[in-house]
């Protein structure tokens, strides 16, 4: 039986962002529907009544839900092809323990930069910048977090810092001269289709940060 | 080469007793170091220096932190002893993995909020926490335990929680049971498992250390 992969998604989550690129990595072939987040569909609803998010890994009709669930997912199901997780525990359990890592705490500041201002903005770049440099120590002299090719710590990780070159646009944090080893691992992971493919342009989410302002009066 | 396994834990945790009760359940013998939260061992901050925080799993002397990951890891490592926590079926797999993760983003603040709010803060956290339950005692249906015949992922996340639930319903001044009396009798039936009885502390206990760090953070 031929497999029916949809992607419940939209194009500015971080969240869908990881999936996407799984998917891609792996060669899957899958629907992509793009949500209307202020107008959820009535299959979203019913594919994930709990939380009501994007995104939604729907195979053969059975839904998956939460990104890292589904990461894992992806990843036992198609597991002849560009594995995400290496096969002893212990490395399993570091790459699991940097993906809650990232989840619990790169998210929440990422948010932050855009609505932040003053001394604010100035304690979250320095947290989020703290928590950059943590990851730099755990990539060490490794090609990819994933250690040989690119794993499920890179993969959670990669859709927040496709947003870097926006933020050093707009000024508002400076990594390359922070975190030169994060800057070189995501100019090598940006040189993968896999990769570059699946997250939005540069100037389409930098079109959108100037919206953003406009609307925050943050300009 | 023989096995060092070492966990640093807090006896009130109910993070640190999901990794007692996975231990127990693989037949893992271990040595367990109390710690003493505001007074951290350098251990402790050296073995989980990102987050600082209790249970670790020192396997070996490599440590392993965040009390699902450490239950997975404990299933993974010693897969050759017992069942297996998590089912075969890449889907099933992906269903525990999901309600963990429901159970850790909402179940413990939520238990919290009890505990540290009163007047409406504190209704909306009862309110808040039947929901939760409720819909965990729907997920569970009609089956012996969330993993089926056999005790499994999801069922030893959320069985520890349950130690928690006479200091919840004293100071809140509910009843779980009239709301979740399924959920409630799959609890009591966790706890005929010895893995569980011998690890889930008397809950007068729990109850007063509650009563300590409401005086402690200050709540009235």
């Amino acid at each position: 039986m031929a497999d029916e992969v949809v992607l419940l998604d939209y194009w500015l989550s971080p969240f869908g962002m990881r999936l996407r690129i799984a998917l891609a990595l792996k060669g899957i072939k899958y629907e992509h529907k793009e949500e209307d987040l202020t107008n959820k569909s009535p299959l979203l609803l019913e594919s994930n009544p709990v939380h009501k998010k994007i995104p939604v890994l729907i195979h053969n009709g059975k839904p998956v839900c939460e990104s890292v669930v589904a990461l894992q997912y992806i990843d036992e199901v198609w597991n002849d092809t560009a594995p995400l997780l290496p096969s002893d525990p212990y490395l399993r359990s570091q790459a699991r323990f940097w993906v809650d890592f990232v989840d619990k705490k790169i998210n929440g500041y990422v948010k932050a930069l855009w609505t932040a201002k003053g001394e604010e903005l100035e304690a979250v770049k320095k947290d989020l910048l703290d928590c950059i440099k943590l990851l730099e120590g755990e990539l060490g002299d490794k090609p990819f977090f994933g250690v040989e090719t690119i794993g499920l710590v890179d993969v959670a990780l990669l859709p927040y810092a496709s947003w870097f070159s926006v933020y050093e646009k707009f000024g508002n944090l400076s990594l390359e001269a922070a975190c030169p080893k994060f800057t070189a691992w995501l100019k090598r992971c940006f040189q993968m289709e896999s990769v570059s493919e699946s997250l939005p342009a540069a100037e389409k989410l930098y079109d959108y940060v100037v919206q953003m302002k406009k609307k925050l009066g943050t300009e | 080469m023989a096995e060092e396994v070492v966990v640093l834990g807090f006896w009130a945790s109910m993070f640190a007793m999901r990794v007692k009760v996975a231990l127990a359940e693989k037949g893992v013998e271990y040595e367990y170091r109390e710690e003493d939260l505001p007074n951290k061992t350098s251990l402790l901050l050296e073995m989980n220096p990102v987050h600082k925080k209790i249970p670790v799993l020192i396997h070996n002397g490599k440590p392993v932190c965040e009390s699902a990951n450490i239950v997975q890891y404990i299933d993974e490592a010693w897969k050759d002893r017992g069942p297996s926590f998590l089912p075969c079926d890449p889907y099933q797999k992906a269903q525990a993995r999901f309600w963990v993760d429901y159970i850790d983003k909402k179940l413990y603040e939520a238990g919290k909020n009890i505990w540290t709010t009163k007047g409406e803060e504190q209704e909306a956290a009862k309110k808040e926490i039947l929901e939760i339950l409720k819909l965990l005692e729907g997920e569970l249906g009609d089956k012996t335990y969330f993993g089926g015949e056999s005790f499994g992922f999801v069922d030893i996340n959320l069985v520890t929680f349950y130690c928690w639930f006479l200091t919840y319903e004293t100071i809140g001044n509910f009843r779980i049971e009239a709301e979740c009396p399924k959920l409630i009798a799959w609890f009591k039936r966790c706890m005929l498992k010895e893995s569980v009885s011998q690890t889930l502390p008397d809950p007068k206990k729990v109850y007063e250390f509650c009563l300590f760090l409401q005086k402690y953070f200050g709540v009235e």
